[in-house]
Protein backbone atom coordinates (compact mmCIF):
# COMPACT_ATOMS: atom_id res chain seq x y z
CA UNK A 1 0.00 0.00 0.00
CA UNK A 2 1.05 3.42 -0.56
CA UNK A 3 1.99 5.45 2.82
CA UNK A 4 1.08 8.79 0.85
CA UNK A 5 -0.28 9.52 -2.00
CA UNK A 6 -0.99 12.62 -3.15
CA UNK A 7 -2.77 13.96 -6.78
CA UNK A 8 -3.85 17.44 -8.20
CA UNK A 9 -2.79 19.06 -4.67
CA UNK A 10 -3.40 22.51 -5.02
CA UNK A 11 -2.63 25.27 -1.98
CA UNK A 12 -3.05 29.05 -2.52
CA UNK A 13 -2.57 31.59 0.04
CA UNK A 14 -3.99 35.12 -0.27
CA UNK A 15 -0.79 36.29 -3.02
CA UNK A 16 0.87 32.82 -4.03
CA UNK A 17 -0.16 29.69 -5.41
CA UNK A 18 2.25 27.42 -3.20
CA UNK A 19 1.06 23.94 -4.69
CA UNK A 20 0.07 24.13 -8.08
CA UNK A 21 -1.05 20.21 -8.63
CA UNK A 22 1.33 18.09 -7.04
CA UNK A 23 1.10 14.38 -7.91
CA UNK A 24 2.99 12.11 -5.41
CA UNK A 25 3.35 8.38 -4.62
CA UNK A 26 4.95 7.52 -1.94
CA UNK A 27 5.67 3.73 -1.02
CA UNK A 28 6.20 1.77 2.14
CA UNK A 29 9.80 1.62 3.04
CA UNK A 30 10.82 4.68 0.63
CA UNK A 31 12.96 7.31 2.08
CA UNK A 32 12.25 10.21 -0.45
CA UNK A 33 14.30 13.32 -0.43
CA UNK A 34 11.57 16.50 -1.37
CA UNK A 35 13.77 18.75 -2.52
CA UNK A 36 13.69 22.46 -4.18
CA UNK A 37 15.23 26.14 -3.88
CA UNK A 38 13.67 28.15 -1.06
CA UNK A 39 9.65 28.58 -1.92
CA UNK A 40 9.52 26.20 -3.74
CA UNK A 41 6.46 24.80 -1.85
CA UNK A 42 7.95 22.00 0.34
CA UNK A 43 6.82 23.19 3.65
CA UNK A 44 3.37 23.73 2.04
CA UNK A 45 3.36 20.18 0.84
CA UNK A 46 4.97 18.41 4.57
CA UNK A 47 2.34 20.87 6.27
CA UNK A 48 -0.36 19.50 4.14
CA UNK A 49 0.94 15.56 4.42
CA UNK A 50 0.59 15.85 8.50
CA UNK A 51 -2.91 18.14 8.48
CA UNK A 52 -1.62 21.76 9.47
CA UNK A 53 -3.22 23.27 6.65
CA UNK A 54 -6.27 22.62 4.41
CA UNK A 55 -5.55 22.00 1.03
CA UNK A 56 -7.43 21.22 -2.66
CA UNK A 57 -7.40 17.97 -4.26
CA UNK A 58 -6.50 14.81 -3.10
CA UNK A 59 -4.16 13.48 -1.01
CA UNK A 60 -4.13 10.15 1.95
CA UNK A 61 -1.60 9.44 4.38
CA UNK A 62 -1.61 5.97 5.11
CA UNK A 63 -5.66 5.76 3.83
CA UNK A 64 -6.74 8.96 5.63
CA UNK A 65 -7.47 12.69 5.13
CA UNK A 66 -4.85 14.65 6.99
CA UNK A 67 -6.84 17.80 7.26
CA UNK A 68 -9.67 16.05 9.01
CA UNK A 69 -8.02 13.29 10.69
CA UNK A 70 -5.01 14.94 12.07
CA UNK A 71 -5.51 13.65 15.61
CA UNK A 72 -5.75 9.80 14.63
CA UNK A 73 -3.22 10.05 11.73
CA UNK A 74 -0.51 11.36 14.32
CA UNK A 75 -0.48 7.89 16.15
CA UNK A 76 1.11 6.72 13.29
CA UNK A 77 2.64 9.65 11.60
CA UNK A 78 5.50 11.33 13.55
CA UNK A 79 6.31 14.89 12.26
CA UNK A 80 9.50 17.07 13.06
CA UNK A 81 8.90 20.53 11.38
CA UNK A 82 12.12 22.04 12.08
CA UNK A 83 15.15 21.93 14.60
CA UNK A 84 13.35 24.64 16.58
CA UNK A 85 9.63 23.83 17.98
CA UNK A 86 10.57 22.28 21.30
CA UNK A 87 8.70 24.47 23.88
CA UNK A 88 11.77 26.11 25.56
CA UNK A 89 10.13 25.66 28.94
CA UNK A 90 9.83 22.05 28.78
CA UNK A 91 12.12 20.14 30.91
CA UNK A 92 13.49 16.64 29.44
CA UNK A 93 12.12 14.19 31.89
CA UNK A 94 8.63 16.27 31.55
CA UNK A 95 8.63 15.69 28.05
CA UNK A 96 9.44 11.81 28.07
CA UNK A 97 6.69 12.06 30.59
CA UNK A 98 4.06 13.65 28.47
CA UNK A 99 5.05 11.55 25.41
CA UNK A 100 4.13 8.60 27.49
CA UNK A 101 0.94 9.81 28.84
CA UNK A 102 -0.13 10.67 25.05
CA UNK A 103 0.97 8.76 22.67
CA UNK A 104 0.41 5.29 22.10
CA UNK A 105 3.00 4.06 20.36
CA UNK A 106 6.00 6.08 22.17
CA UNK A 107 8.50 3.78 24.17
CA UNK A 108 10.18 4.96 27.25
CA UNK A 109 12.67 2.82 27.33
CA UNK A 110 13.93 3.44 23.64
CA UNK A 111 13.74 7.36 24.60
CA UNK A 112 16.24 6.82 27.79
CA UNK A 113 17.70 5.03 25.47
CA UNK A 114 18.98 7.18 22.39
CA UNK A 115 19.10 9.93 25.01
CA UNK A 116 21.97 8.34 27.06
CA UNK A 117 24.36 8.04 24.33
CA UNK A 118 23.97 11.70 24.50
CA UNK A 119 25.07 14.57 26.96
CA UNK A 120 21.68 15.37 27.89
CA UNK A 121 20.84 15.98 31.24
CA UNK A 122 17.00 14.86 32.21
CA UNK A 123 16.82 17.67 34.66
CA UNK A 124 17.70 20.27 32.00
CA UNK A 125 15.19 22.31 30.19
CA UNK A 126 14.96 22.83 26.39
CA UNK A 127 16.29 26.37 26.45
CA UNK A 128 19.43 24.97 28.37
CA UNK A 129 20.31 23.20 25.76
CA UNK A 130 22.58 23.47 22.65
CA UNK A 131 20.69 23.90 19.59
CA UNK A 132 22.21 20.40 18.40
CA UNK A 133 21.22 19.02 21.54
CA UNK A 134 17.29 20.22 21.12
CA UNK A 135 17.72 18.33 17.89
CA UNK A 136 19.09 15.34 19.42
CA UNK A 137 15.74 15.14 22.11
CA UNK A 138 13.57 15.94 19.67
CA UNK A 139 14.71 12.54 17.19
CA UNK A 140 15.03 10.72 20.38
CA UNK A 141 11.23 11.44 21.07
CA UNK A 142 10.42 10.60 17.94
CA UNK A 143 12.48 7.76 17.75
CA UNK A 144 11.07 6.23 20.30
CA UNK A 145 7.69 6.26 18.32
CA UNK A 146 6.70 2.72 16.40
CA UNK A 147 5.41 5.55 13.69
CA UNK A 148 4.56 3.98 10.27
CA UNK A 149 6.01 7.66 8.69
CA UNK A 150 8.13 10.33 9.53
CA UNK A 151 8.47 13.73 7.90
CA UNK A 152 10.74 15.87 8.27
CA UNK A 153 11.42 19.59 7.45
CA UNK A 154 14.88 20.46 6.99
CA UNK A 155 15.62 18.79 10.46
CA UNK A 156 19.28 19.75 10.58
CA UNK A 157 19.17 23.28 9.49
CA UNK A 158 21.83 25.41 11.14
CA UNK A 159 23.73 22.42 12.81
CA UNK A 160 26.87 21.92 12.83
CA UNK A 161 28.31 19.31 10.52
CA UNK A 162 29.07 16.29 12.99
CA UNK A 163 25.39 16.93 14.27
CA UNK A 164 23.56 16.89 10.89
CA UNK A 165 26.06 13.53 10.02
CA UNK A 166 25.05 12.52 13.77
CA UNK A 167 21.28 13.20 12.89
CA UNK A 168 21.18 10.96 9.38
CA UNK A 169 23.36 7.97 11.21
CA UNK A 170 21.23 7.79 13.86
CA UNK A 171 17.92 7.41 11.67
CA UNK A 172 19.28 5.47 8.98
CA UNK A 173 21.01 2.55 11.82
CA UNK A 174 18.41 3.20 15.05
CA UNK A 175 15.48 3.55 13.05
CA UNK A 176 14.98 3.22 9.57
CA UNK A 177 13.66 -0.47 8.84
CA UNK A 178 11.87 -1.83 5.25
CA UNK A 179 8.82 -1.15 7.03
CA UNK A 180 8.72 2.69 8.04
CA UNK A 181 8.25 5.84 5.69
CA UNK A 182 10.98 8.77 5.22
CA UNK A 183 9.55 11.46 3.86
CA UNK A 184 12.42 14.29 4.16
CA UNK A 185 12.43 17.85 2.70
CA UNK A 186 15.77 19.91 2.71
CA UNK A 187 18.24 21.62 0.38
CA UNK A 188 21.23 20.45 1.62
CA UNK A 189 21.14 17.99 -1.26
CA UNK A 190 24.28 16.72 -0.82
CA UNK A 191 24.08 15.35 2.99
CA UNK A 192 20.97 13.36 2.33
CA UNK A 193 21.97 11.60 -0.97
CA UNK A 194 23.60 9.04 0.44
CA UNK A 195 20.24 8.19 2.69
CA UNK A 196 17.39 8.48 0.14
CA UNK A 197 16.05 5.69 -2.04
CA UNK A 198 13.79 8.43 -4.24
CA UNK A 199 14.46 12.33 -5.30
CA UNK A 200 11.35 14.39 -5.95
CA UNK A 201 12.30 18.31 -7.46
CA UNK A 202 9.79 20.69 -6.77
CA UNK A 203 9.90 24.03 -7.89
CA UNK A 204 7.62 26.74 -7.90
CA UNK A 205 4.47 24.34 -6.51
CA UNK A 206 5.61 21.89 -9.21
CA UNK A 207 7.09 18.34 -9.33
CA UNK A 208 9.56 18.80 -11.65
CA UNK A 209 11.51 15.54 -11.30
CA UNK A 210 10.89 12.51 -9.97
CA UNK A 211 13.07 9.41 -9.83
CA UNK A 212 14.81 6.41 -7.75
CA UNK A 213 18.20 6.03 -6.59
CA UNK A 214 19.01 3.06 -8.52
CA UNK A 215 16.90 4.78 -11.63
CA UNK A 216 19.61 7.84 -11.47
CA UNK A 217 22.03 5.71 -11.13
CA UNK A 218 21.72 3.63 -14.79
CA UNK A 219 20.00 6.41 -16.08
CA UNK A 220 22.19 9.52 -15.72
CA UNK A 221 25.36 9.93 -16.59
CA UNK A 222 27.60 12.51 -16.39
CA UNK A 223 30.70 13.44 -18.87
CA UNK A 224 33.41 14.80 -18.29
CA UNK A 225 34.93 16.01 -22.15
CA UNK A 226 38.00 15.82 -23.56
CA UNK A 227 38.70 19.12 -24.95
CA UNK A 228 38.41 17.31 -28.55
CA UNK A 229 35.70 15.59 -28.57
CA UNK A 230 33.56 18.61 -26.79
CA UNK A 231 31.59 19.41 -30.11
CA UNK A 232 30.67 15.59 -31.04
CA UNK A 233 29.46 15.14 -26.89
CA UNK A 234 27.35 18.56 -27.83
CA UNK A 235 25.71 16.79 -30.62
CA UNK A 236 24.01 14.08 -27.97
CA UNK A 237 22.11 16.49 -26.59
CA UNK A 238 23.03 17.03 -22.80
CA UNK A 239 20.29 18.12 -20.47
CA UNK A 240 23.18 20.54 -19.05
CA UNK A 241 26.50 22.05 -19.49
CA UNK A 242 29.01 23.55 -17.49
CA UNK A 243 32.62 24.20 -16.73
CA UNK A 244 34.58 22.34 -14.57
CA UNK A 245 38.69 23.21 -14.39
CA UNK A 246 38.69 24.92 -17.81
CA UNK A 247 36.33 21.97 -19.11
CA UNK A 248 33.01 20.82 -20.12
CA UNK A 249 31.07 18.61 -18.01
CA UNK A 250 27.75 17.48 -19.57
CA UNK A 251 24.88 15.85 -17.86
CA UNK A 252 23.07 13.04 -20.31
CA UNK A 253 20.04 11.37 -19.58
CA UNK A 254 18.95 7.78 -21.06
CA UNK A 255 22.47 8.08 -22.77
CA UNK A 256 24.98 4.98 -23.65
CA UNK A 257 27.26 5.15 -21.73
CA UNK A 258 29.91 3.24 -23.81
CA UNK A 259 29.39 5.73 -26.13
CA UNK A 260 30.23 8.57 -23.48
CA UNK A 261 33.43 7.06 -22.19
CA UNK A 262 34.86 7.60 -25.58
CA UNK A 263 34.82 11.05 -25.40
CA UNK A 264 35.93 11.51 -21.68
CA UNK A 265 35.95 10.42 -18.15
CA UNK A 266 31.91 9.27 -17.50
CA UNK A 267 30.59 9.00 -13.66
CA UNK A 268 27.18 8.88 -12.11
CA UNK A 269 26.19 12.49 -11.30
CA UNK A 270 25.42 13.75 -7.73
CA UNK A 271 21.82 14.66 -7.20
CA UNK A 272 23.26 18.54 -6.50
CA UNK A 273 24.57 18.27 -10.32
CA UNK A 274 21.07 17.02 -11.05
CA UNK A 275 18.79 19.44 -9.49
CA UNK A 276 21.10 22.40 -10.60
CA UNK A 277 20.75 20.69 -13.89
CA UNK A 278 16.99 20.77 -13.78
CA UNK A 279 15.39 23.29 -11.83
CA UNK A 280 18.83 25.55 -12.55
CA UNK A 281 17.28 25.72 -16.18
CA UNK A 282 14.05 25.71 -15.71
CA UNK A 283 15.03 29.04 -13.94
CA UNK A 284 16.60 30.20 -16.91
CA UNK A 285 14.09 29.85 -19.09
CA UNK A 286 12.02 31.99 -17.50
CA UNK A 287 14.51 33.83 -16.71
CA UNK A 288 15.22 34.21 -20.54
CA UNK A 289 11.68 34.46 -20.80
CA UNK A 290 11.06 37.49 -18.86
CA UNK A 291 13.92 39.34 -20.69
CA UNK B 1 -6.79 14.81 28.76
CA UNK B 2 -4.88 14.37 32.41
CA UNK B 3 -1.48 14.93 30.45
CA UNK B 4 -2.86 17.70 28.60
CA UNK B 5 -3.73 19.62 31.79
CA UNK B 6 -0.41 18.70 34.03
CA UNK B 7 0.98 20.26 30.63
CA UNK B 8 -0.13 23.55 31.28
CA UNK B 9 0.67 23.32 34.68
CA UNK B 10 4.58 22.67 33.85
CA UNK B 11 4.59 25.27 31.63
CA UNK B 12 2.35 28.25 33.78
CA UNK B 13 4.06 27.62 37.04
CA UNK B 14 2.13 30.62 38.22
CA UNK B 15 -1.34 29.26 38.34
CA UNK B 16 0.47 27.13 42.00
CA UNK B 17 3.06 29.58 42.60
CA UNK B 18 0.82 32.95 43.00
CA UNK B 19 -1.95 31.57 44.88
CA UNK B 20 0.79 30.07 47.43
CA UNK B 21 2.08 33.43 47.16
CA UNK B 22 -0.81 35.40 48.23
CA UNK B 23 -1.68 32.47 50.67
CA UNK B 24 1.69 32.98 52.58
CA UNK B 25 1.35 36.43 52.37
CA UNK B 26 -2.22 36.71 53.74
CA UNK B 27 -1.56 33.98 56.60
CA UNK B 28 1.36 36.20 58.25
CA UNK B 29 -0.77 39.44 57.92
CA UNK B 30 -3.81 37.65 59.35
CA UNK B 31 -1.95 36.45 62.19
CA UNK B 32 -0.18 39.28 63.56
CA UNK B 33 -3.55 40.81 63.31
CA UNK B 34 -4.78 37.98 65.03
CA UNK B 35 -2.44 38.58 67.94
CA UNK B 36 -4.49 41.71 68.61
CA UNK B 37 -7.89 40.01 68.39
CA UNK B 38 -8.26 39.70 72.22
CA UNK B 39 -7.93 43.42 72.80
CA UNK B 40 -10.41 44.40 69.89
CA UNK B 41 -12.82 41.28 71.69
CA UNK B 42 -12.34 43.15 74.44
CA UNK B 43 -13.38 46.66 72.98
CA UNK B 44 -16.30 45.16 71.46
CA UNK B 45 -17.60 43.70 74.51
CA UNK B 46 -20.42 45.79 74.43
CA UNK B 47 -21.69 44.45 71.38
CA UNK B 48 -23.88 41.29 71.06
CA UNK B 49 -22.38 38.20 69.87
CA UNK B 50 -23.86 38.66 66.23
CA UNK B 51 -21.49 41.82 65.87
CA UNK B 52 -19.04 40.42 67.92
CA UNK B 53 -18.20 37.31 65.41
CA UNK B 54 -17.96 39.99 62.32
CA UNK B 55 -14.29 41.21 64.18
CA UNK B 56 -13.22 37.51 64.16
CA UNK B 57 -14.69 36.71 60.41
CA UNK B 58 -13.33 39.56 59.67
CA UNK B 59 -9.57 38.47 59.12
CA UNK B 60 -10.63 35.08 57.33
CA UNK B 61 -12.43 37.56 54.55
CA UNK B 62 -9.55 39.81 53.63
CA UNK B 63 -7.39 36.72 53.44
CA UNK B 64 -9.67 34.71 50.85
CA UNK B 65 -10.65 38.00 49.08
CA UNK B 66 -6.83 38.78 48.88
CA UNK B 67 -6.13 35.03 47.17
CA UNK B 68 -9.23 35.37 45.42
CA UNK B 69 -7.85 38.69 43.51
CA UNK B 70 -4.47 37.24 42.81
CA UNK B 71 -5.73 34.09 41.01
CA UNK B 72 -8.58 35.97 39.26
CA UNK B 73 -5.82 38.19 37.73
CA UNK B 74 -3.50 34.67 36.77
CA UNK B 75 -6.88 33.35 35.31
CA UNK B 76 -6.73 36.38 33.36
CA UNK B 77 -3.74 36.47 31.78
CA UNK B 78 -3.05 32.62 31.61
CA UNK B 79 -6.09 32.96 29.29
CA UNK B 80 -4.99 35.33 27.36
CA UNK B 81 -1.44 33.65 26.87
CA UNK B 82 -3.63 30.39 26.59
CA UNK B 83 -3.38 29.96 22.96
CA UNK B 84 -1.23 32.62 21.61
CA UNK B 85 2.16 31.69 23.29
CA UNK B 86 2.26 28.04 21.54
CA UNK B 87 1.60 30.05 18.68
CA UNK B 88 4.28 33.02 19.45
CA UNK B 89 7.34 30.52 20.32
CA UNK B 90 6.37 28.14 17.76
CA UNK B 91 5.64 25.15 19.66
CA UNK B 92 2.45 24.50 17.96
CA UNK B 93 3.73 22.89 15.71
CA UNK B 94 5.36 20.11 18.07
CA UNK B 95 1.72 20.13 19.84
CA UNK B 96 0.29 19.07 16.73
CA UNK B 97 2.70 16.46 15.58
CA UNK B 98 1.11 14.39 18.55
CA UNK B 99 -2.13 12.77 18.54
CA UNK B 100 -3.84 14.74 20.66
CA UNK B 101 -7.21 16.99 19.06
CA UNK B 102 -7.56 20.48 19.34
CA UNK B 103 -10.97 20.02 20.86
CA UNK B 104 -8.62 18.18 23.70
CA UNK B 105 -6.17 20.82 23.41
CA UNK B 106 -8.76 23.87 24.12
CA UNK B 107 -11.03 22.17 26.93
CA UNK B 108 -7.42 21.80 28.93
CA UNK B 109 -6.71 24.79 28.92
CA UNK B 110 -10.17 26.04 29.27
CA UNK B 111 -10.27 23.89 32.31
CA UNK B 112 -7.66 26.03 33.87
CA UNK B 113 -9.18 28.74 34.99
CA UNK B 114 -12.50 27.43 34.87
CA UNK B 115 -11.74 24.37 37.36
CA UNK B 116 -8.35 23.68 38.66
CA UNK B 117 -7.61 27.31 39.55
CA UNK B 118 -11.14 27.82 41.52
CA UNK B 119 -10.19 23.94 43.32
CA UNK B 120 -6.82 25.61 44.09
CA UNK B 121 -7.98 28.32 45.22
CA UNK B 122 -10.33 26.84 47.86
CA UNK B 123 -7.56 24.57 48.59
CA UNK B 124 -4.88 27.19 49.97
CA UNK B 125 -7.59 29.34 51.03
CA UNK B 126 -8.85 26.93 53.37
CA UNK B 127 -5.02 25.72 54.47
CA UNK B 128 -4.80 29.80 55.51
CA UNK B 129 -8.15 30.28 56.76
CA UNK B 130 -7.41 27.27 59.37
CA UNK B 131 -4.23 28.84 60.29
CA UNK B 132 -5.28 31.97 60.73
CA UNK B 133 -8.17 30.10 62.92
CA UNK B 134 -5.66 28.06 64.92
CA UNK B 135 -3.38 31.13 65.62
CA UNK B 136 -6.63 33.35 66.65
CA UNK B 137 -7.95 30.82 69.05
CA UNK B 138 -4.58 30.32 70.83
CA UNK B 139 -4.39 34.05 71.12
CA UNK B 140 -7.43 33.95 72.65
CA UNK B 141 -6.61 31.29 75.09
CA UNK B 142 -3.79 33.18 76.19
CA UNK B 143 -5.61 36.33 77.18
CA UNK B 144 -8.20 35.19 79.10
CA UNK B 145 -11.17 36.91 77.12
CA UNK B 146 -14.10 35.50 77.04
CA UNK B 147 -16.18 35.22 73.72
CA UNK B 148 -17.79 31.62 73.39
CA UNK B 149 -21.14 33.13 72.29
CA UNK B 150 -19.30 35.06 69.68
CA UNK B 151 -17.55 31.90 68.86
CA UNK B 152 -20.90 30.09 68.65
CA UNK B 153 -22.24 32.07 65.64
CA UNK B 154 -19.08 31.36 63.80
CA UNK B 155 -18.38 28.23 61.84
CA UNK B 156 -15.62 27.56 60.21
CA UNK B 157 -16.86 24.44 58.14
CA UNK B 158 -20.25 26.95 57.12
CA UNK B 159 -17.21 28.99 55.91
CA UNK B 160 -15.28 26.92 53.74
CA UNK B 161 -18.44 25.62 51.93
CA UNK B 162 -19.52 28.90 51.42
CA UNK B 163 -16.31 29.51 49.92
CA UNK B 164 -16.31 26.21 47.60
CA UNK B 165 -19.59 27.13 46.49
CA UNK B 166 -18.20 31.26 45.02
CA UNK B 167 -15.31 29.78 43.86
CA UNK B 168 -17.04 27.39 41.97
CA UNK B 169 -20.02 29.12 40.91
CA UNK B 170 -18.89 32.22 40.23
CA UNK B 171 -15.11 32.03 39.12
CA UNK B 172 -15.50 28.72 37.65
CA UNK B 173 -18.69 28.97 36.32
CA UNK B 174 -20.43 32.49 36.31
CA UNK B 175 -17.23 33.69 34.93
CA UNK B 176 -16.68 31.66 32.29
CA UNK B 177 -17.40 33.49 29.22
CA UNK B 178 -14.74 35.83 30.34
CA UNK B 179 -12.31 32.96 30.22
CA UNK B 180 -13.99 31.75 27.17
CA UNK B 181 -13.66 35.37 25.03
CA UNK B 182 -10.29 35.62 26.15
CA UNK B 183 -9.26 32.42 25.06
CA UNK B 184 -10.75 32.71 21.44
CA UNK B 185 -9.08 36.12 21.48
CA UNK B 186 -5.20 34.24 22.29
CA UNK B 187 -6.30 31.29 19.52
CA UNK B 188 -7.35 34.41 17.01
CA UNK B 189 -4.97 37.80 17.75
CA UNK B 190 -1.53 37.60 15.90
CA UNK B 191 0.14 40.48 18.49
CA UNK B 192 -1.16 42.41 21.54
CA UNK B 193 -4.25 39.55 22.77
CA UNK B 194 -4.43 41.97 25.44
CA UNK B 195 -5.83 44.64 23.19
CA UNK B 196 -7.97 42.65 20.75
CA UNK B 197 -9.70 41.42 24.19
CA UNK B 198 -10.28 44.75 25.53
CA UNK B 199 -11.05 47.19 22.64
CA UNK B 200 -13.60 45.86 20.63
CA UNK B 201 -16.06 45.78 23.72
CA UNK B 202 -14.98 49.04 24.65
CA UNK B 203 -15.56 49.87 20.87
CA UNK B 204 -19.17 48.47 21.11
CA UNK B 205 -20.06 50.09 24.05
CA UNK B 206 -18.48 53.37 22.94
CA UNK B 207 -20.97 53.29 19.53
CA UNK B 208 -24.09 52.06 21.47
CA UNK B 209 -23.44 55.19 23.70
CA UNK B 210 -22.64 57.41 20.89
CA UNK B 211 -25.27 56.22 18.46
CA UNK B 212 -28.02 55.59 20.43
CA UNK B 213 -27.34 57.26 23.80
CA UNK B 214 -27.76 54.03 25.55
CA UNK B 215 -25.49 51.45 27.50
CA UNK B 216 -26.90 48.15 27.52
CA UNK B 217 -23.71 46.65 26.34
CA UNK B 218 -21.64 48.09 28.91
CA UNK B 219 -24.30 47.37 31.50
CA UNK B 220 -24.48 43.60 30.83
CA UNK B 221 -20.98 43.20 30.94
CA UNK B 222 -20.67 45.13 33.93
CA UNK B 223 -23.46 43.56 35.80
CA UNK B 224 -21.84 39.83 34.82
CA UNK B 225 -19.10 41.22 35.86
CA UNK B 226 -20.10 41.37 38.98
CA UNK B 227 -21.82 38.61 39.59
CA UNK B 228 -25.02 39.13 39.11
CA UNK B 229 -27.35 37.17 41.39
CA UNK B 230 -25.11 37.16 43.81
CA UNK B 231 -24.81 40.72 44.35
CA UNK B 232 -28.59 41.47 43.87
CA UNK B 233 -29.38 38.88 46.49
CA UNK B 234 -27.01 39.81 48.79
CA UNK B 235 -28.36 41.00 52.13
CA UNK B 236 -26.01 44.06 52.80
CA UNK B 237 -25.09 44.66 49.42
CA UNK B 238 -21.57 42.97 49.76
CA UNK B 239 -19.78 42.44 46.61
CA UNK B 240 -19.90 39.20 45.15
CA UNK B 241 -16.53 38.74 45.31
CA UNK B 242 -16.37 38.69 49.19
CA UNK B 243 -17.43 34.86 50.14
CA UNK B 244 -19.24 36.20 53.28
CA UNK B 245 -21.03 33.55 54.79
CA UNK B 246 -23.98 35.96 55.31
CA UNK B 247 -24.27 36.69 51.56
CA UNK B 248 -24.57 34.58 49.21
CA UNK B 249 -27.60 33.58 47.19
CA UNK B 250 -29.59 30.54 47.15
CA UNK B 251 -28.31 27.63 45.27
CA UNK B 252 -31.48 27.45 43.28
CA UNK B 253 -31.85 31.28 42.29
CA UNK B 254 -27.81 30.92 41.09
CA UNK B 255 -28.74 27.70 39.02
CA UNK B 256 -31.54 29.38 37.36
CA UNK B 257 -30.88 32.70 36.48
CA UNK B 258 -30.35 32.83 32.75
CA UNK B 259 -27.01 35.24 33.47
CA UNK B 260 -25.56 31.59 34.21
CA UNK B 261 -26.81 29.51 31.02
CA UNK B 262 -26.62 32.21 28.57
CA UNK B 263 -23.04 33.01 29.89
CA UNK B 264 -21.82 29.26 29.71
CA UNK B 265 -23.81 29.01 26.24
CA UNK B 266 -21.35 31.65 25.17
CA UNK B 267 -18.53 30.13 26.78
CA UNK B 268 -19.45 27.17 24.38
CA UNK B 269 -19.50 29.28 21.35
CA UNK B 270 -16.53 30.74 21.96
CA UNK B 271 -14.56 27.77 22.69
CA UNK B 272 -15.70 25.90 19.81
CA UNK B 273 -14.70 28.98 17.81
CA UNK B 274 -11.35 28.52 19.19
CA UNK B 275 -11.12 24.79 18.41
CA UNK B 276 -11.60 26.03 14.53
CA UNK B 277 -9.16 28.84 14.93
CA UNK B 278 -6.59 26.59 16.35
CA UNK B 279 -7.00 23.75 13.81
CA UNK B 280 -6.33 26.45 10.79
CA UNK B 281 -3.80 28.94 12.72
CA UNK B 282 -0.10 27.76 12.68
CA UNK B 283 2.89 29.69 14.67
CA UNK B 284 3.30 33.42 14.00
Amino acid sequence: MASIEARGLRKRFASTIALDGVDLLVEEGRILGLIGPNGAGKTTALNAIVGLIAYEGELKVLGRDPWTKRDQLMREVCFIADVAVLPRWLRVSEAIDYMEGVHPRFDRAKAERFLAKTAIGRGRTVKELSKGMVAQLHLALVMAIDAKVLVLDEPTLGLDILYRKQFYDALLNDYFDRSRTILVATHQVDEIQNVLTDVVFIDRGRVVFQCSMDELESRYAELTVNPENVSAARALKPMNERERFGRSVLLFGDADRQQLAALGDVRTPSVEDLFVAVVGSRAGQTQGAAV
Amino acid sequence: MYWSVRRELWESKSIYIAPIAAAALSAIACSVSALRLPERLRAAAPLDPGQQVGIIEGPFDLAGLLIMGVTFLVALFYSLDALHGERRDRSILFWKSLPVSDLTTVLAKASIPMLVLPVLTFGVTSVTQAIVLMVSRAALAGSGVHAEAAWDHFSFWHMEGMLLYHLIGIHGLWYAPFYGWLILVSAWAKRLPILWATLPPIALGLFEKIAFHTSYFAALIGAHFDGGPARSNSAIGASAMSMDALTSPAPSEFLTSPGLWVGLMLTALFLAMAVRLRRQRGPI
